[in-house]
């Protein structure tokens, strides 16, 4: 291992034990809501707001089965697929309905909120029943398992009547909003940091760096893999739900290898194994495809055929951007380092250098 | 009757195919502990190589039986070096590092390979799918039953991939366990350290076995597109993904055990599609790798060894 693993939590002085906990969820929600209220004017802004959200829950959730553990699933779309279409039947079947005695918005909310739990349990339930036989095994079976379980998935949604077969869904309700998408990427991160620095997290990496070792040291490796898994799956089927609510219409394409791949890039990309590495990567790859597009445009006549092409140009580029990764920098760009244990200590120094 | 011994033809005829490809994912994941992820990559880019040989030929020369095997030997050939420069460039810098890298490099390779030919840039064939000329002519070598709408048909390109299969496994066979290479592969297998201290040069072993694996590919993949009729740029990582769980089935490192995998992931397929449901074929293979692994983690004719430190 390339440096090793402190998690501290943070130490906020002056404020009462109790609401320590609570103290970054106190912080995060006016700001949500801020930024909702912000862009409601703005569609196109307030989309890829959230379709960053989604990014960023899929490939932190991602993390700590990659990354975190050192295994190697390659089917995370296949259980974002199982979270949105499951919620998203719950929700077009629930439409008409609504609870007496509340508010409309509210109903809805709440009717969201059940909808993208279910959706979560449902693909932590086919996370766990595709977990069991395959963590058992060497790493690389996994990979194959994962990546056949999402096409095991497309194609049972392919030959539902009741997921819309390859028409897909239309129609669910555009419930979700930046403030709910928001309140889930923090509680991804919340979770993934917390792991990390439990004693959970520690035999999760200790399974990481040598499996028989950490057998040998009395941990139970099948186990804590599953609920690796579990855990991560559930968010992915949470970022699908989401995903099914704002978006007018999810078909099997949406959840395809690609989009698996997608998110493996941006989790090796940010660092197996850091939360903010994998945050940041997808935000960054979650723009760059958009901010490439709008370059192309507004270079010249023929940039904008090129812009055309970009979503076709992404995928040998980031097949290629593995390969460059692997040989140059196999940690990716933060290994196991995260963002706030790394900036505080640079900061600390930068201060000491100017006085 | 008839009709289940039409499916028994067809099922044999596309396991044979699974099971070439398969050697290929056995050979390579026996000397280096890898899953090449690529291999059903390369094989797509062999296919596209015969399709070029094929329209230069020309339609005269190209089903002579000259004009097939100049098909055959361009893109086993073609496919042979470029597993050399994927091996030497992409595997070779990676072998000391954790195998998770090399995984990951591999996926990388399978997806810069089968999403870059769908680009629609230089000489890329871009993604909408191609029809493959009949380099073989189809006969019917056999019929059952009515001469004009015959209940069960044998075509030549049927036994011909099952002879070119049976050969190819009966060669490398030969080579695994009858040559000094084979020793020397195998030794690399056991343990490539102890076996770089015995002399041998592990390096061009690997690089061969590469070669060797992408050839066979190839081959298997020309096999695939003379019977589909058609080559498209995703065809790998599907055919792909079916030899390697057809080796997986097999016990992955066993040559014969690839050839029963193929054959039986090909005849369960062939039954699910005939009998059950025509769209659920893809969904076949990976539920008969789960039950697999799940029953017999090592395959039909692999042994699991504990890890060793």
């Amino acid at each position: 291992m390339d440096d090793a693993v402190v998690v501290t939590p943070g130490k906020v002085p002056g404020i009462p034990a109790p609401l320590r906990g609570l103290f970054p969820l106190l912080v995060a929600l006016p700001v949500l809501f801020g930024l909702q209220w912000a862009l409601s004017d703005a569609p196109f802004a307030t989309y890829l707001l959230s379709v960053m959200g989604v990014n960023v829950i899929l490939a932190v959730s991602l993390n700590i089965v990659n990354g975190m553990t050192g295994q190697f699933s390659i089917g995370h779309a296949g259980f974002m697929a199982v979270g949105a279409y499951v919620s998203g039947v719950l929700s077009l079947a629930l439409k008409e309905v609504a609870i007496s005695g509340l508010p409309v918005v509210l109903s809805d909310q709440l009717f969201f909120v059940a909808a993208l739990l279910t959706g979560g349990v449902a693909a932590a339930v086919c996370g766990f029943l595709v977990g069991l036989p395959s963590l058992r095994l060497r790493g690389d079976y996994l990979a194959i398992v994962t990546l056949g379980f999402g096409e095991i998935i497309r194609v049972v949604v392919q030959n539902t009547e009741v997921f819309g077969r390859a028409l897909g869904l239309s129609g669910t309700p555009q419930t979700s909003s930046v403030a709910m998408v928001g309140f889930w990427v923090f509680v991804v991160v919340l979770v993934s940091r917390r792991i990390a620095g439990s004693s959970h997290g520690r035999s999760l990496w200790a399974i990481r760096e040598d499996e028989v070792a950490a057998e040998a040291m009395g941990v139970d490796t099948t186990g804590y893999k599953v609920r690796a898994f579990v855990v991560s799956s559930f968010f992915a089927g949470v970022a699908g739900a989401l995903f099914a609510h704002f978006v007018p219409i999810i078909n099997p394409n949406s959840f395809t290898f690609v989009k698996s791949m997608e998110i493996v890039v941006m989790v090796v990309l940010g660092g197996l194994g850091s939360t903010s590495g994998a945050i940041l990567a997808a935000v960054f790859l979650t723009l760059l495809p958009e901010g490439m597009r709008s370059a192309f445009t507004a270079m010249s006549e023929e940039g904008s055929s090129l812009a055309q092409q970009v979503d076709q140009i992404r995928m040998p580029v980031y097949g290629v951007l593995l390969v460059v990764l692997m040989l140059s920098r196999p940690q990716g760009l933060f290994g196991t380092r995260e963002l706030w244990d790394v900036l505080p200590r640079w900061m600390a120094r930068r201060r000491k250098g100017q006085s | 009757m008839s009709e289940l011994i039409q499916h028994l033809i067809n099922g044999i005829a596309t396991g044979t195919i699974y099971a070439l490809v398969a050697l290929g994912y056995t050979m390579v994941y026996g000397v280096l502990k890898l899953i090449n992820f690529a291999h059903g990559d390369v094989m797509m880019v062999g296919v596209y190589m015969g399709y070029a040989t094929a329209f230069a030929l020309g339609r005269e020369a190209r089903s002579s039986l000259w004009g097939v095997l100049l098909i055959f030997l361009v893109a086993m050939a073609g496919c042979a070096l470029l597993g050399l420069i994927i091996e030497r460039f992409a595997y070779r810098p990676l072998r000391e590092k954790p195998r998770l890298t090399a995984l990951i490099t591999a996926i990388g390779i399978s997806f810069a390979l089968s999403y870059g030919f769908q680009l629609d840039i230089g000489f890329l064939p871009g993604a909408a799918p191609r029809a493959f000329p009949q380099i073989i002519q189809p006969v019917q070598w056999f019929t059952l039953g009515d001469p004009e709408f015959p209940d069960v048909v044998l075509w030549n390109w049927q036994v011909l991939s099952l002879l070119v299969a049976v050969g190819m496994m009966g060669g490398l066979q030969f080579l695994v366990y009858r040559t000094r290479f084979g020793r020397a592969m195998r030794a690399v297998s056991h343990d490539h350290r102890v076996a770089a201290l015995m002399g041998i040069p592990t390096d061009r072993v690997i690089a061969v076995t590469f070669m060797l694996g992408s050839a066979l590919a190839a081959g298997a993949g020309l096999l695939y597109a003379i019977k589909d009729t058609s080559v498209s740029p995703m065809m790998g990582l599907m055919v792909g993904l079916k030899a390697f769980v057809a080796a997986v089935i097999g016990g992955i490192g066993n040559v014969p055990g690839a050839m029963v995998g193929g054959l039986l992931l090909g005849l369960v397929e062939e039954f699910v599609v005939g009998y059950a449901a025509s769209t659920w074929r893809d969904a076949v293979a990976f539920g008969f790798l789960i039950i697999v692994l799940l029953v017999r983690p090592g395959g039909l004719f692999g042994r699991v060894a504990a890890e060793k430190v």
